[in-house]
């Protein structure tokens, strides 16, 4: 049993990296069953009823997501204002910054400067150190939807995306996911061969925090540029393909205990979560017959976001804090 | 509906392997060659933040205590805090087109010098990846004639127990770049603020507020041989205006840089003449 789940784990970072998803070769006993349940009771008129049933006790709920947003946006403010008014809470901008004097420093931007400086003072180690901690319990990508200011525009271009799609106006014009790992490595590559750090210089992540903070330059124009390239040709192209910062969390969220766990047994396979999800491929398992298990947890590329949650009528996906239960 | 035939476009194929319609060919070839295209869309903008580094011929005045300008740009994870801390608004970060790297700190000291108003180079003590520093790695090299010889004594500490800054290089020096429009080598006094009543960059005088620095529109100026750098220089025994006569009997003085300049660019912002006559020129050593 154990190994169907470590064959997934180390599927899901593969997807990560970019593989496509595909159908699982080994299940448990349990889960075969609830398959193969599944089919049987695969009755249209009665699956229906009940799901009609569930839809109509369903709260539309959108929790997480204003939870999300109003933590995106103070996160973000609490660096405004403490530079505004000069309160000094936090201090500096999303690459590196300064909690109650604590050093804070991005994890993606401390790896481009390390690798572009090639030498590593005290103050960066600490303030890498305590980020690190900080995502590997949060849970990785939870960065990216919970903290990142380009996440949020990115949503609503998103939006604004399907809306023209479903319009017929635009059509999403997909790309290969391993793009984002070879991002990564290129733009590692180049901070080490020029010694200036590339990246940075077009992280539209931080261009956006220091525009907040400091006031916005012309390197604003180039995040606008992004999202016109999202909002007409490629539904959230930046965090899919080419993001490095989502992969370097991602790969820190691997082992991380806080994430969304899918029951399979109460599913009606609706796919509701696979249309809000920023990140579909991960919630690959939901669709009919995909589940490894009765209970599943999502892969590590997941941001996190809770929009599945809140979208899922029937409950079967949830937060989860690993070992939390078992100790409470 | 069930979604198995819901979101095809995710690459949710189902496995039909040796089977690939024509149709489905032509996608992924779109798909591999729309891939490409981005590839190359986001490399070329990374790539043109390096243009204006490779053409811009001018050194920028990076804050005290930077690294050189190489190793500056490897080191700054341009988070601003340096900005923050500093009480004269002196450092300002870099956009698109300065061509010093997007969100790196510089000093534009024409219109606001770093007057060492902190006492103690904070924007250093800022600084989390070491740019900025105190102490140099022994790795890099010293430019030549950037060596301070001793720590820089600030007047407005001077009378303290430990009255130098904890800096060890100078991130450039004054030059009288244009000494036939300053006022003193034509013998020309200096009455009014220096920069004119719209002029907003700050300068710390000690004769009004030891801690706090005043706008340099609220001071009013009565020189009889204009000296206003040697006046408003920060650091003791940078800068003397020498007094003496010119060829046609008229006094007249002549400013003099000593080696004790560390660079700051006060001298540069108090300058009455437009442009000024005396510059900071960045990242520039010492010569005798």
């Amino acid at each position: 049993m154990s190994s169907v789940h470590n064959k997934r784990f180390v599927d899901q970072i593969m997807v990560m990296f970019g593989r496509e998803t595909k159908k699982p070769e080994q299940f448990t006993e349990k889960a075969i069953q609830v398959h193969q349940l599944k089919r049987m009771t695969n009755k249209e008129a009665f699956l229906n009823a009940s799901k009609e049933a569930h839809r109509l006790q369903q709260l539309k709920s959108q929790k997480w997501r204003n939870r999300r947003w109003a933590t995106l946006i103070f996160a973000n403010l609490l660096f405004v204002i403490s530079f505004a008014l000069d309160i000094q809470i936090l201090e500096g901008a999303l690459t590196a910054s300064r909690f109650v004097g604590f050093h804070l420093i991005d994890l993606n931007s401390a790896l481009q400067v390390m690798l572009a400086h090639k030498h590593i003072i005290n103050n960066l180690l600490i303030g890498t150190g305590t980020v690190l901690l900080l995502w590997v319990l949060l849970g990785g990508r939870t960065f990216c939807s919970w903290i990142c200011p380009y996440h949020l525009l990115a949503e609503w271009a998103e939006k604004l995306h399907l809306y023209l799609a479903k319009k017929k106006l635009v059509t999403d014009q997909v790309m290969d996911r391993r793009l984002r790992t070879v991002f990564w490595v290129i733009f590692a590559l180049l901070a080490i061969a020029t010694g200036y750090t590339v990246y940075e210089a077009i992280s539209p992540t931080g261009i956006l925090s220091r525009a907040l903070i400091y006031g916005p330059g012309l390197a604003v124009l180039w995040v606008l540029a992004l999202l016109f390239f999202e909002v007409f040709f490629s539904r959230r192209a930046w965090c899919r393909y080419a993001c490095p910062i989502g992969l370097t969390y991602g790969v820190v969220g691997i082992i991380s205990p806080v994430r969304v766990k899918y029951k399979l047994e109460s599913c009606f396979h609706e796919g509701d979560c696979r249309k809000v999800c920023l990140v579909p491929h991960v919630l690959d398992t939901v669709i009919k017959g995909r589940a490894v298990d009765t209970e599943v947890a999502i892969g590590p590329d997941c941001t996190r976001c809770g929009l599945c949650v809140d979208a899922c009528p029937t409950g079967s996906l949830t937060f989860e804090v690993k070992g939390l239960s078992k100790l409470m | 509906m069930s979604d198995e035939n819901t979101d095809t476009a995710n690459g949710d194929r189902k496995p039909e392997p040796g089977k690939v319609s024509i149709a489905k060919k032509q996608t992924n070839r779109r798909r591999v060659l729309r891939t490409i295209l981005l590839t190359g869309g986001v490399l070329g903008a990374a790539t043109s933040g390096f243009l204006p580094l490779i053409y811009s011929k001018k050194n920028r005045l990076r804050p005290p205590g930077a690294l050189d300008e190489k190793d500056f740009l490897s080191s700054c994870i341009k988070c601003g805090q340096c900005v923050q801390v500093c009480p004269v608004e002196a450092i300002k970060l870099a956009d698109l087109v300065d061509g010093m790297g997007v969100g790196t700190p510089y000093i534009d000291a024409r219109e606001q010098a770093c007057d060492f108003s902190c006492d103690a180079v904070q924007c250093i003590l800022a600084c989390p990846t070491g740019s900025l520093t105190y102490h140099k790695p022994a790795h890099l090299t010293v430019r030549p004639g950037a060596e301070l010889s001793s720590k820089p004594i600030l007047i407005a500490k001077e009378k303290d127990a430990e009255p130098t800054l904890n800096l060890a290089e100078r991130i450039g020096v004054a030059r009288l770049t244009r000494p036939e429009s300053c006022l003193a080598m034509q013998g020309k006094g200096f009455q009014g603020t220096a920069r004119g009543a719209a002029f907003d960059g700050k300068l710390r005088y000690m004769s009004v507020d030891r801690w706090k620095p005043i706008p340099v529109a609220d001071f009013k100026y009565d020189r009889e041989i204009c000296d206003l750098c040697e006046q408003a220089c920060p650091i003791k025994g940078a800068i003397t205006v020498e007094m003496g006569l010119g060829k046609d009997g008229k006094k007249k003085g002549i400013p003099v840089v000593h080696e004790a300049c560390v660079g700051c660019g006060v001298c540069e912002m108090i300058c009455p003449t437009e442009p000024a006559s005396i510059e900071i020129i960045p990242g520039e050593g010492w010569r005798a």
